[in-house]
């Protein structure tokens, strides 16, 4: 089987392993079980009527926002081990709202790269937006607020801001600037998102930050071996993420699609559980 | 380095554990997080 239909299906699968509840569409109801102290590895609103799991990034703002607590150990250290286990490879086969930017990739308008310092906005949406607002910008009882879902989160407003209005009309006396700003940023990611491949992750996303930082380090990793690499470019050229796995097998951009290793000729790339150095 | 990192992360996630930070995850992600989806 192809690569590509390979990781499709197995995103498919992550998609309804996140959210099997989707007859709570319809009551516009949240699962409320224990289940959802529990984090996803990938990007998905928690607010969503089908999701099962927590949002790690909504998570983490959660506990830092609340009073008298400054960090979260909980969904650090989820990350953390996520991170050093798999890296960027949530992003390529796990996350949902990853799967959702690869679908609007495929309509046909015309493609764009992103400008590459573009590449390091996610990092400081992390950091102000994920971990210094949620911690800073409080109220008189010292609680703050998610600033990230709050302001840019896409994810929320698509999985669940705009099936509970459709679900649940008393919302709709709620509607004002905040969903206006909101959709406006849906509707700007989604075009992004038509004309770059996962202009999202690239940009935005503090999870895709958070792996990313964790990537040259993952266990399971993209493995060179320059005895057999040619540097013919097939490789950089079928990165979907504008990598260069012969430069940097470790790239912070990396999803771990495996594009680049099913177009290798000579069978010099792998991707594989490893300790080794990512060069041999 | 891994081993080590792993091992961190596991003691972190006990850590925040027992100072009940999965306790306020639930209670946040059992109702609707209206900042989360605009209507906040």
């Amino acid at each position: 089987m192809r690569q590509s239909i390979r990781r499709k299906l197995i995103q498919t699968l992550a998609f309804f392993i996140t959210n099997p509840r989707l007859g709570n569409f319809l009551s516009g109801r949240l699962y409320k079980g224990e289940w959802k102290s529990l984090c996803v590895p990938g990007l998905n609103c928690y607010s969503c009527p089908a999701a099962t799991f927590a949002c790690p990034i909504g998570a983490l703002q959660a506990v830092i926002s609340s009073a008298g607590l400054w960090f979260s150990y909980y969904v650090a250290g989820f990350l953390l081990a996520v991170g050093v286990v798999w890296g960027r490879l949530v992003c390529g086969f796990l996350c949902p709202f990853g799967l959702f930017q690869e679908l609007l990739h495929k309509v046909p308008l015309p493609k764009r790269k992103l400008w590459a310092p573009l590449l390091y906005v996610k990092y400081v949406i992390l950091i102000v937006f994920v971990l210094l607002l949620p911690l800073l910008w409080t109220d008189f009882s010292g609680a703050g607020g998610p600033a990230f879902c709050e302001y840019i989160c896409p994810a929320g407003t698509l999985e669940a801001g705009l099936p509970l209005l459709a679900a649940r009309p008393e919302f709709r006396q709620a509607l004002g600037g905040l969903f206006a700003w909101k959709l406006l940023v849906l509707v700007l990611v989604i075009i992004g998102c038509m004309m770059s491949y996962r202009f999202f992750c690239k940009l935005l996303c503090p999870l895709g930050a958070i792996y990313g930082l964790l990537n040259r380090i993952s266990l399971y990793r993209l493995q060179l071996s320059r005895e057999a690499c040619v540097a013919c470019g097939k490789c950089q050229s079928a990165c979907p993420m504008g990598v260069n796995p012969v430069g940097n097998p470790g790239a912070a951009e990396c999803i771990r699609c495996g594009e680049c290793v099913a177009a290798c000729p000579r069978q010099a790339l792998s991707l594989r559980f490893s300790a080794d150095d990512i060069c041999k | 380095m891994q081993g080590g990192l792993l091992l961190m992360a596991a003691i972190s996630m006990g850590y925040g554990v027992s100072r009940g930070e999965a306790a306020i995850v639930l209670r946040k992600a059992v109702r609707v997080c209206m900042e989360c989806i605009g209507l906040g």
